[in-house]
């Protein structure tokens, strides 16, 4: 059970710190000031919990190894957050539509994880779900102003869904992981997610005049067993350059 | 009322140390020179944001990496503040904005040089910080009521920028013999530049004299600057490190300690746009802008589809 | 116009506190205001509560009245408790 439990919250931290990452990279080069500030307190939420989950993660493992030393110290390939997460900004609109997707599936997730038997996971879902709110918040306002302000804006946010629409699936995976905690009352089906996620979307891109793409074939994607896009190799080279340069540094 | 009288008695105003706001009656002199001032203040926040920024995705943990992304934020928060102080003198955001972009309007030229490595991050914290606080500490308490208001708020929320600079600087300080040099070499970089923050001398600032008369400065260049030598010296023997001035000598009779002289040259080259990163800087900004048009475009038509049909 | 319309925001520091005036910001709408307000103005959970109006929209007294404008009110005592008197031993007035 342990190994299974480290694996999914490990899951849980990864797609964290690695969205907070590319959010990140928005920081003093935003749309204007307002957004800017907007964008990176985003940033700085995902990367916070990324330190919480990663820090549970190490407990749940039980081998010494703290926050800053899984996000630092795994290689690619022990990586195990979504692709979805790892695509690039491109421009606003695929930020949106990225921040979109993996929002309203964080935010229906965590509300179930708030029922875990696992307390800990329960308690710091709790706590992640306020900031959660907001950021669907501001990701669905935005898609409404993207897909229904000019054409210009609508041709870029229905390029980014298009483009993006097939690294949702892997969302919804179930696995050996998440079926052992299923078992344990530790994480909720995916599949009833899928769901309400589905009808969120549906329900916002109705409004924003942006539609699913259709004949979308299914994509093998597997980064939850650590097989990743080439982006993730470029952010962790960034990410993990200076204690991979000096080992025996402190910071 | 007569020109003359005007001025005398917004003049006896500053001098009894009242506070002038937007509407009050001011001296176009003084419109003009706050609105430079503050624009070109607002102008660094925002540009300053890229020479640190360059180091966010490389931030060596978690929590250096939190507290630099927090930092970073507060700059943009604090030349949206100024900018907003700005306006209040009548002038529109974007006019300001467009100054920058085209290269018209002036920043500090402390974020024309490069950020190289990791201790950068942190001298620019203790270094560039605390020479903005000295000099913000002082503008606090500047007769334009928006400036100083806006100054109070900034100088509470940078309290924190020094600290987390400084903190940098003594974990590299006492660490291995790689973070040693590293950090020496990022203060001997920033020591000569930090120091240019504050200006030319008293005697060649063309603005100085009257902005002190009507207390939009209250201190001249060359006081604040001593000021943030005196400061500064202890807190780098502190974490033994070294400052590049041979000629630096503390002085038993005054307190102060007294240093070099800055290349000039150096200066003023770097204000001409000379300086390593002037082009990528405002390269950076004009991109971030440009980008930045369709979203705006997008808001506002959205907006407006929403305001016909109310 | 291409930052968007000015705003400025008020922010009620907790439960019950009055608001005041934090600063201003640029938006398109109201929704993006308040949610730039939260962004630019709370970052250290200063509020509980946010408005945003429209610069435009507000009414100011002018400086060069404030004289007239305020001035009445400084000698009209009467309105103040301490310009009546209660008889002594009479408590809870």
């Amino acid at each position: 059970m342990n190994n299974f439990l480290f694996e999914f919250i490990l899951r849980l931290g990864d797609d964290n710190l690695i969205l907070g990452h590319r959010l990140s990279e928005w920081c003093g080069h935003g749309p204007y000031l307002e957004e800017d500030i907007a964008l990176t307190n985003i940033a700085l939420d995902h990367i916070g919990q990324a330190s919480a989950w990663l820090k549970l993660a190490g407990n749940a493992e039980g081998k010494n190894r703290s926050e800053d030393d899984l996000a630092y110290k795994r290689i690619e390939r022990e990586f195990v957050n979504l692709q979805l997460v790892e695509q690039p900004n491109t421009d606003f609109a695929y930020t949106i539509i990225r921040q979109l997707f993996f929002d309203v599936y964080q935010l229906y997730l965590y509300d179930e994880l708030t029922k875990s038997s696992n307390e800990e996971v329960a308690a710091l879902s709790a706590k992640s779900l306020k900031e959660i709110k907001y950021h669907v918040r501001h990701a669905k306002e935005w898609a409404l102003r993207l897909g229904d302000g000019t054409k210009e804006s609508n041709r870029r946010a229905q390029i980014a869904v298009n483009d993006l629409w097939r690294y949702t699936h892997e969302m919804f995976v179930t696995d050996d992981v998440v079926e052992a905690l299923i078992k344990e009352r530790a994480a909720p089906d995916l599949a009833s997610i899928k769901i309400k996620w589905e009808e969120m979307i549906s329900q916002i891109f109705n409004e924003a005049k942006l539609f699913i793409p259709e004949n979308e074939p299914p994509i093998i994607l597997n980064s939850r067993k650590g097989v990743h896009s080439e982006n993730l190799g470029h952010i962790l080279a960034e990410l993990q350059f200076l204690p991979r340069t000096y080992p025996d540094a402190n910071w | 009322m007569r020109e003359v009288q005007l001025i005398k008695q917004f003049e006896e105003r500053i001098n009894n140390g009242e506070s002038i706001e937007p509407k009050d009656w001011m001296p176009e002199k003084y419109r003009k020179q706050l609105i430079r001032m503050m624009s070109q203040h607002a102008h660094s926040e925002i540009v300053g944001m890229l020479p640190e920024g360059n180091w966010i995705t490389r931030a060596p943990n978690l929590r250096r990496k939190l507290a630099l992304l927090a930092k970073v934020q507060d700059e943009a928060g604090h030349g949206l503040y100024i900018y907003s102080a700005t306006e209040t003198l009548g002038v529109d955001r974007s006019d300001l904005i467009e100054q920058l972009l085209t290269g018209k309007a002036k920043y500090s030229s402390i974020f024309n040089y490069p950020t190289l490595s990791w201790a950068d991050i942190g001298v620019i914290g203790w270094l560039v910080d605390g020479a903005a606080i000295v000099n913000q500490t002082m503008l606090a308490k500047g007769s334009f009521g928006p400036y100083s208001r806006a100054m109070i708020r900034i100088c509470k929320e940078e309290n924190f920028h020094k600290k987390q600079g400084f903190e940098i600087v003594a974990t590299l300080a006492k660490g291995t013999p790689e973070q040693k040099e590293m950090v020496q070499d990022a203060v001997n970089r920033w020591w000569w530049p930090s120091l240019m923050m504050f200006g030319p001398h008293d005697s060649d600032s063309p603005n100085s004299e009257d902005l002190m008369k009507w207390k939009v400065k209250l201190n001249s260049n060359d006081e604040l600057r001593q000021r943030f030598v005196d400061l500064t010296i202890p807190q780098a023997k502190a974490v033994g490190l070294t400052v590049p001035d041979p000629d630096l000598k503390y002085n038993e009779e005054t307190g102060h300690w007294e240093f070099g002289e800055i290349n000039w040259e150096e200066f003023w080259n770097v204000v001409k746009g000379n300086g390593l990163m002037n082009k990528d800087r405002l390269r950076a900004r004009n991109k971030a802008h440009e980008e930045g048009a369709w979203v705006r475009e997008a808001a506002r038509a959205y907006a407006e589809k929403r305001e016909t049909a109310n | 116009m291409s930052e968007g319309i000015l705003w400025e925001v008020f922010t009620q520091s907790k439960n019950g506190a009055p608001f005041t005036h934090a600063g201003s910001l640029h938006a398109a709408d109201e929704e993006m205001a308040l949610q730039n307000a939260r962004d630019v103005y709370t970052r250290r959970g200063e509020a509980v509560n946010i408005w945003v109006v429209k610069s435009e929209e507000i009414v100011a007294s002018s400086p060069g009245e404030s004289g007239p404008f305020f001035d009445p009110g400084n000698d009209k005592a009467y309105r103040h408790p301490q310009f009546y008197k209660v008889p002594k031993g009479v408590r809870g007035i």
